[in-house]
């Protein structure tokens, strides 16, 4: 009993932080509708820079202030990240703020390192809080109790600030109908910017009182940024008593999930969330969403199927990378494969996105699913290649009806972070259940069959499958069930007026979606010979969404070139520079605030804007792309 | 006289605020009937439950012999039953044939897995569909370019894809000139009556109205306060009351008119 008592303690205390930071989050959705990806990032700034000021510092006055010195900071640079990024992207699709923030994200993965290096750093203990407190019999260290009693505090304070002072009453105001306050000539960008520091200071806080706790790690942003986005779905985006319940939920479930589930302690929290999203779709204390923005119909040209010119030219380039073997040599061959691979990966997103209008942020878990598939096949049950290949879009498959089955009830972020959930179950599952899938050192030894293992025939077989998938996937784009698809995604309204089930339409797309990508998946272990929970991890999931944002949104099939060029891009990155991540989280940013078309959105750019848009859906120059 | 669709005693309300209480009403095949009402009357409550995307709290609706009090809008589609909206709802990513496609391939279970190009299915019903409505020269067009008029005579297409037997019209005319008002609505009228179809619709225009329905339905605050022939409607002393003001408007107009002693207002 008395362990319990101290169990639940433990929990409540790591609630605090967790309270703090998605409160920031839930604050700054409420008002900007920005889904803040980078606020795992503010809160490991605000980490580390504890760490340096309290070190720096010393004495008990130094590590307060230290403490608090370095959330007013995270919240200076949150403050410039909002003037200088995000008030760019406000009325962007929720996509592109989610992949900008992104990009932040891995640009202070890299920056964090470069400043205080890659080992972990363990902080000083609380002056005055260093001892334990007896409690019926257990010890709990006093710093534990202090953050217990901290979460109500701030809570306290967060309800006074909302609720007695002019400048909450306009946040609330604002989060209610942001237009209306505008009218009523509330100087907007300000407000933004104010409560965009709040709440990346309030993650500046939670992370800066970890660091007695725990040491601080460059890894601490994705691992926080997944938990927070669990609470405020649970809690509801928006609300901060949501966010103080669902941190409490929550982090109960990890202190307790442990002791009753080691081997799954991870999964549970993710199947709590699902469970309340099926039965709240809103969390606990969300509120519905308002209606979607529609899409503005006028700029977007119908899609045509390729006409006989774009054929021959599809026809003549696959031709051409087919006699790449010719002259590539092997380590050329297998960098086209991957590409290839990632084309297909790519593609199945792309259809998903751009056909079905379902931005998923977990779409590796498919691709992983494949690998799994594929390799658990041969290492169980001594499976060949080809039907090991096959093992991967199957298991992907399932995983897409399962999965789908939760995701399709929602819509817009709340969808992307449903997602991006279930990716990280399957994330954890291949990561802990160490017996089956050999946990964090994979499983090794997935080689091709003899027939496949030069080069230029893997390289051959990647090429036929890539073809092969795109073109079905094109097929299926213009075919009545794309057409139902996209109908759905123009206006839900009207769709169910004609007879069309959102539900079910969308099931089966997301379920296409997985299998695609677990084809790309199952090859793909084959490619390196192993797999590793990486497959299925958050970096995979957002190179997907980036390759497809760059091909451009808006395209049939665009994404085949936005893989091309990222993949070889990245390739090539990692082989110049040992901060890829910092080079790449600027090209999504600039990509996303200057080129939101993608690359074929650059011929609009060099078209003369006057040119008809009669003539453009028929002779655009980026018509091969689409 | 076929009755296409029968409304027993329907009641909608939210939290506090009754919508609609207690309408009962029938529309037969051929009629045009009109709903008509000030804002907040419950106009579209009504026209919302009867196409099944609110479920009416007490009541029940039968809709050519079947109850779809419970059913979801794609049901009641398929039972016969076209919709035009407020505020237009198409398919704004594709052409205005396209439009009309999607709806005809998704009614016929033979076409709608098939996994060939939608293309050229049912491609000569849909052109016939644009020509009934006018707009048999904008089918190669971006639905996203057209006027917002024109977007209503797409909506009357799509609406009548399925061959239905009852159309329901929120508004119809909302938005257009009102040269295109009448001929739209006229053309609405002929289908009716040609195709013996029972058609529903709410409008603010009296003008149109008064010209082209049969039967007119008086809402106000969820009740229906009236019912008839456009030329009872019209001389209704409660319908004016509605749409002209109290009476104590009319009486306090009097007493200001009369001479007032010393001036004093």
């Amino acid at each position: 009993m008395a362990f319990l008592i101290v169990q639940a303690l433990t929990g409540l205390a790591s609630a605090a932080s967790l309270f703090l930071i998605a409160s920031g989050l839930s604050i700054i959705f409420g008002v900007t509708r920005i889904v803040n990806f980078a606020h795992g990032a503010f809160t490991m700034i605000g980490a580390y820079l504890a760490y340096s000021l309290t070190e720096r510092l010393g004495g008990a006055f130094g590590f307060w202030f230290g403490l608090f010195a370095a959330a007013v900071a995270v919240a200076a640079i949150g403050a410039a990240t909002e003037i200088l990024l995000l008030r760019r992207i406000y009325k962007a699709p929720e996509l592109f703020q989610l992949l900008a923030t992104f990009g932040v994200t891995l640009m202070v993965q890299d920056l964090v390192i470069l400043a205080w290096g890659p080992e972990d750093l363990l902080g000083r203990r609380a002056p005055g809080f260093t001892g334990a407190v007896m409690i019926l019999g257990q010890r709990v260290p006093a710093y534990d109790l202090f953050l217990v009693a901290a979460g109500p505090v701030v809570l306290g304070a967060l309800w006074l600030l909302f609720n007695r002072t002019r400048w909450g009453i306009l946040v609330r105001a604002a989060t209610q109908d942001r237009d209306m306050v505008a009218a009523l000539g509330v100087d907007q960008k300000w407000l933004f910017t104010s409560v965009f520091a709040l709440g990346v200071f309030l993650a500046g806080l939670g992370g800066a009182l970890q660091i007695p706790r725990e040491a601080v790690s460059h890894s601490m942003d994705l691992r926080v940024i997944v938990e927070v986005f669990v609470v405020v779905v649970i809690g509801g985006l928006g609300s901060v008593p949501g966010a103080f319940l669902a941190a409490v939920i929550v982090s109960e479930i990890n202190a307790f999930g442990i002791l009753i589930f080691p081997k799954i302690s991870i999964v549970v929290v993710f199947l709590v969330m699902a469970v309340v999203l099926v039965v709240r779709p809103f969390g606990l204390f969300g509120r519905p969403e308002a209606a979607r923005r529609t899409t503005p119909g006028a700029t977007i040209r119908p899609w045509q199927p390729l006409g006989r010119a774009g054929r021959i030219a599809v026809a003549v380039l696959v031709s051409a990378l087919a006699a790449a073997p010719a002259f590539a040599g092997p380590y050329l061959l297998s960098v086209g494969a991957e590409i290839l691979l990632f084309v297909v990966f790519a593609a199945s997103l792309q259809f998903l996105m751009s056909v079905g209008g379902l931005a998923s942020f977990g779409h590796a878990a498919y691709f992983g699913l494949g690998s799994y598939g594929a390799a658990l096949a041969v290492k169980w049950l001594g499976a060949p290649m080809e039907a090991a290949i096959l093992a991967g879009p199957v298991l992907a498959g399932l995983g897409g009806i399962l999965f789908g089955w939760f995701c399709v009830r929602l819509s817009g972020v709340y969808f992307a972070m449903l997602t991006l959930a279930f990716a990280q179950i399957a994330w954890s599952i291949a990561f802990q259940w160490v017996a089956v899938t050999g946990g964090d050192n994979g499983i090794l030894g997935v080689w091709p069959t003899a027939w496949a293992s030069k080069p230029a025939a893997f390289y051959w077989l990647s090429l036929m499958v890539a073809t092969v998938s795109v073109a079905a996937l094109r097929i299926l784009a213009f075919s009545p069930f794309g057409y139902r698809l996209r109908a759905v995604r123009d206006s839900t309204l009207r769709a169910e007026a004609i007879g069309i089930d959102r539900l079910s339409t969308q099931w089966i797309a997301f379920a296409v979606a997985g299998a695609v990508a677990g084809l790309a998946g199952a090859l793909y272990a084959f490619l390196k010979g192993n797999v590793f929970p990486d497959a299925l991890a958050i970096p995979t999931s957002v190179d997907g969404l980036v390759m497809v944002l760059l091909g451009g949104l808006e395209t049939v099939s665009g994404a085949a070139i936005g893989a091309v060029a990222f993949k070889a891009l990245s390739i090539w990155l990692m082989s110049q520079t040992d901060y890829s991540k910092l080079v790449l989280g600027a090209i999504i940013v600039v990509l996303v605030v200057f080129l939101p078309k993608g690359l074929g959105g650059l011929a609009d750019l060099v078209r003369p804007s006057g040119t008809g848009r009669n003539d453009a859906s028929g002779s655009s120059p980026s018509e091969a792309a689409r | 006289m076929t009755v296409v669709v029968d409304v027993d005693g329907i009641h909608k309300s939210y939290g506090g605020v009754h919508a609609v209480r207690g309408v009962s009403f029938r529309l037969a095949a051929g009629e045009m009937l009109a709903l008509i009402g000030p804002n907040g009357a419950g106009k579209s409550t009504c026209f919302n439950m009867l196409h099944g995307q609110i479920k009416p709290d007490r009541g029940r609706i039968t809709i050519l012999g079947r109850d779809t009090t419970r059913l979801d809008p794609r049901r009641i589609w398929a039972l016969g039953v076209g919709r035009t909206f407020q505020i237009t709802a198409t398919f704004g990513s594709m052409t205005v044939i396209e439009n009309v496609q999607v709806a005809l391939v998704s009614a016929d279970a033979a076409l709608a897995w098939r996994l060939g190009a939608l293309g050229t299915l049912k491609r000569a019903e849909a052109e016939r569909l644009l020509a009934l409505v006018g707009l048999a020269d904008q089918a190669g067009r971006p639905c996203g370019e057209l006027a917002y008029g024109d977007l209503k005579r797409l909506e009357l297409a799509v609406a009548l894809s399925n061959d239905p037997k009852v159309l329901l019209m929120d508004e119809p005319t909302a938005g257009m000139a009102p040269a295109e008002r009448i001929d739209l609505m006229r053309l609405t009228a002929e289908i009716a009556r040609e195709r013996g179809l029972g058609v529903l619709f709410t409008e603010h225009d009296m003008d149109v109205v008064f010209e082209h329905a049969d039967r007119i339905m008086v809402l106000d605050r969820g009740n229906l306060i009236a019912e008839g022939s456009p030329t009872a409607v019209r001389h209704d002393p409660k319908v004016r009351e509605v749409y002209l003001g109290g009476g104590s408007t009319f009486a306090a107009e009097t007493e200001v008119a009369a001479p007032a002693p010393g001036g004093a207002q």
